[in-house]
């Protein structure tokens, strides 16, 4: 029995790039982040804070979207949810905010599965409808409820504002007064939260699951094929994203301080704002979304106060990129220079046998 | 009873409504695989443009909508022919950004034009006149016409789908895009084509839409939902379909309203998630899809 | 000068090269056949002509005019027809309805009218109402090809008309043949079927893995000469 034509001719291993040096220079970053506060003024922290919650958010939707193949113009679905969740159980459960935060998330994603059971049953475009549907019911039932101020929508007191633990500890250690001591929380809870989802959406796409998705995402069919239960991954993705998109709305609503119905379930705020990032920055990479929030906060710094120009303005550029720059800005680049910072592509490296070699 | 029985009729009437809002989004997807999350802004949009020619040229809705519908088919037939003819073809995410950037441009372009001031078409004596079907229940005349309205639009579109040679290019191009080029079918044209068409019933249900109620350029969105859910609720592929579609939407929202004015939307919205859930291809739908 | 040529037609998907040079000819009233493996490129040597693959502008020339760029519906307008492998009907036409848009884009005065086409193929007419996705696969492949012929072409292309049918349903199917180039089509036959090919054609061409390996008329060449061609070994 010939056993040589059983096995491979050449050993092999899959390969993906990182390396200690990438770890160090985030943390390096992260560090820096962190430490933002001691030397910003509150204008700046507040800004950033926008900043990290919307990257979080686009990279929630960039997962969804670019990878899982799911188009959902509903997010704000969850982001209302979480924002209401967290109203609901710091002024109705008397729940301490950085749990609440925690518990909002938890609780979007499990809202998220009944409602997977029912918008799954569409597909493609219908699909993203049909999330929007549903986005659209959690509002007008939100707007019913009564206890949390009903259509116009209700306020965090102080005894929950100045309830978000640390707040004394810093007002001490940086001598401010108690609204810039709890911009400061809510920053360091946001930059955790955004660092937390980039972490997050690097280590799934780095796992088997992410090799499925980017199967999934290139060639559904074959993917079906190849045994991969593509109900379950997608699934396990919209739940996650929900989970993490609705402890970012909880994060939102605790820094605003103030929900409606309205804002909370906003297309506009949730949805088209990081649809955008997202298309602009590059779709179906992690690397994209960044660049899209950077983007998106300085035309939102210096543009908004046109309006409605504003956003014909935001309409059109997100055309044009879709239409000649698929890619986005991110795709531009790389494209050209080859470069990836956060690497999850995989590479099949053969290694020769050693008679190759003339060993 | 009588109440429950004017319940039905005002239902039936909102559907035609639907119906005829649900009527372009069908045709689009049916020939071209496009779901336009524009759809509900453009109604606006023609509704404006017939206020617009309405003001201008002196002219009653129901004459300046025949001034507006060759009018809007031009519009359609050019933007598919220079936009969104690119997004198609690929995959799905061009046309469905693509068209959410135009649903911000129009909202955003009207309310530059027009402000977000409630527009209504004035049509005198019409708006209210209605006629007595006896034991107390009435039906107003501008909510009749629309559902006439609706039931000749979609006899008129399933003449033209199953009678007339651009309809066989229709039908045939939706099949097998690639067999229908070899048949000498040019493809952008036939989807100009199908824009333009879909834009003139888009034009019919803006008519309807701005003599019923108060209309704004924000209001869109709506109109794109309640659309969407009646060519769901009807089953894709038919358009006798989506009339069903459009009449149950119309009746679940009725219904809702009656028992609490608040709860009308989103009776409607529930009905929806409803047959979602339990005949998810609709009621109607056709075997193909 | 021949009707149709192919001069170092090359073909990609995507990176994958499936034709390297193909150079071909098909003169007036004469009857081609290409024969090959499975994977050979005869389906894709076909698209490459009908358009719906593109390349260089004088990889193919109708008539000594280069239509190796043109687009599907522009190469239908001037006379070439395919009959696409595995029929693709229409599910959503009846049959006569399938037999009418074949005439869409090439409304020229010929031979074939919706009653000539009946006439070649009776069994149509009697289904004329009928949902393609009901006739049998005989039935479909007349349909198709008499789709195909409705735009009166000058270059019929037939992409493996015999495929997935019974030896008695192929010959009903090729005895339509004689009518077809009666009419003054020439005729690029797509065919599995070597026995088939070698009865019906003027000249035969072998491609194997993307190249042309043999050339000439099914007279003048041995089994062997086929085997080898065919299979490479």
């Amino acid at each position: 029995m010939e056993d040589s034509a059983a096995k491979p001719t050449h050993a092999f291993r899959i390969e993906t790039a990182g390396g200690i040096s990438r770890a160090g220079a985030v943390g390096v970053l992260l560090l820096a982040l962190a430490l933002l506060p001691v030397f910003a003024g509150r204008n700046l922290i507040q800004d950033l804070i926008f900043l990290f919650y919307m990257l979080a958010l686009a990279q929630c939707w960039n997962l969804l979207a670019g990878y899982a193949g799911l188009i959902s113009v509903g997010q704000q679905a969850f982001v209302g949810l979480g924002g209401y969740l967290l109203f609901a159980l710091t002024l109705l459960g008397g729940l301490d905010p950085l749990l609440a935060i925690l518990l909002a998330g938890l609780v979007s994603g499990l809202f998220a599965l009944p409602t997977a059971l029912i918008v799954f049953r569409l597909r493609g475009a219908y699909f993203a409808i049909g999330t929007w549907v549903v986005a659209e019911v959690y509002r007008l039932v939100f707007a019913q409820f009564k206890p949390l101020g009903g259509g116009t929508g209700t306020s965090l007191g102080p005894s929950v504002t100045s309830a978000v633990p640390g707040i004394e500890w810093v007002k001490t250690l940086l001598d401010i007064r108690t609204p810039a001591a709890r911009d400061i929380i809510s920053y360091w809870m946001a930059l955790a939260l955004m660092a937390g989802t980039l972490a997050l959406v690097y280590l799934v796409l780095r796992s088997r699951r992410g090799l499925a998705l980017g199967a999934i995402r290139d060639n559904e069919a074959a993917a079906a094929g190849l045994g991969i239960d593509i109900y379950r991954v997608k699934l396990a993705i919209y739940v996650a994203t929900a989970a993490m998109t609705g402890a970012i709305g909880a994060l939102v609503y605790l820094q605003k301080a103030r929900i409606s119905p309205d804002a909370a379930f906003s297309v506009l705020d949730w949805t088209a704002y990081v649809i955008f990032i997202v298309v602009i920055g590059g779709i179906g990479t992690i690397e994209g979304p960044v660049i899209g929030a950077i983007v998106f906060y300085l035309m939102q710094r210096y543009l908004a106060d046109f309006g409605s120009w504003y956003l014909i303005l935001l309409g059109m550029l997100g055309i044009a990129v879709m239409l000649f720059a698929p890619k986005g800005l991110w795709g531009l680049v790389a494209e050209r220079y080859g470069l990836t910072l956060f690497p999850t592509r995989r590479r099949l490296v053969i290694r020769q046998r050693d008679s190759d070699r003339g060993v | 009873m009588t109440a429950w029985l004017d319940v039905l009729i005002q239902g039936v009437m909102l559907g035609g409504l639907y119906a005829l809002f649900a009527a372009g989004l069908s045709l689009m997807f049916g020939v071209m695989r496009l779901v336009n999350l524009a759809h509900g802004d453009l109604i606006v949009l023609a509704a404006f443009a017939i206020l617009v020619i309405a003001g201008k040229l002196g002219l009653d809705p129901f004459v300046a909508v025949s001034v507006a519908i060759p009018i809007l088919f031009i519009i359609g037939f050019a933007l598919q022919r220079v936009l969104l003819n690119r997004t198609l073809g690929g995959d799905l995410l061009s046309p469905l950004l693509v068209t959410f950037g135009l649903s911000i441009i129009i909202q955003n372009g009207l309310l530059e034009i027009f402000s977000a001031d409630s527009q209504r078409l004035r049509s005198g004596a019409i708006e209210t006149a209605s006629i007595p079907l006896g034991g107390g229940i009435a039906v107003g005349v501008v909510p009749l016409l629309t559902l006439i309205s609706a039931v000749a639009v979609i006899l008129f579109l399933n003449l033209i789908f199953y009678r007339s040679p651009i309809g066989r290019a229709f039908r045939a191009t939706s099949d097998d895009l690639e067999v229908a080029q070899l048949m000498g079918i040019d493809i952008n044209r036939t989807f100009a084509t199908a824009m333009g068409l879909a834009f003139v019933v888009v034009t019919i249900a803006a008519l309807y839409l701005g003599l019923r109620a108060n209309f704004d350029p924000t209001i869109g969105p709506a109109r794109l939902l309640y659309a969407f859910e009646a060519v769901i609720i009807g089953g894709l592929g038919s358009f006798w379909g989506t009339l069903a579609g459009g009449i149950v939407l119309g009746l679940a929202q009725t219904i809702g309203a009656r028992i609490d004015p608040e709860w009308q939307i989103l009776a409607g919205h529930l009905a929806f998630l409803v047959v979602l859930a339990i005949r998810p291809r609709g009621l109607f739908p056709r075997a193909q899809d | 000068m021949p009707l149709l040529e192919t001069r170092n037609l090359t073909a990609f998907y995507g990176d994958f090269q499936a034709l390297y040079g193909i150079d071909t000819t098909l003169d007036r009233s004469e009857t081609i056949a290409i024969i090959g493996a499975n994977g050979a490129g005869k389906s894709t040597f076909l698209k490459a002509i009908a358009g719906l693959i593109r390349g260089q502008a004088d990889s193919v020339l109708l008539d000594g005019i280069p239509i190796g760029s043109r687009r599907a519906a522009d190469i239908v307008r001037l006379g070439v027809a395919l009959v696409p492998e595995g029929r693709r009907l229409f599910p959503s036409l009846t049959v006569e309805e399938n037999l009418l848009i074949g005439g869409h884009g090439r409304k020229v005065p010929g031979a074939w009218t919706l009653d000539r086409v009946y006439s070649l193929f009776p069994v149509l007419k009697e289904r004329r109402l009928s949902a393609t996705p009901t006739l049998s696969g005989g039935q479909q492949q007349m349909a198709a090809i008499g789709r195909a012929l409705m735009s009166n072409p000058r270059v019929l292309l037939c992409d493996e008309i015999s495929l997935g049918l019974a030896p008695i349903v192929i010959a009903d199917i090729y005895a339509a043949l004689p009518q077809i180039k009666a009419e003054g089509a020439s005729v690029v036959l797509v065919e599995q079927d070597i026995v088939q090919a070698m009865k019906v054609a003027d000249r035969i061409y072998c491609f194997q893995e993307g190249r042309l390996s043999l050339a000439g008329r099914p007279k003048d060449l041995t089994r062997d000469q086929i085997h080898h061609a065919y299979f490479g070994s």
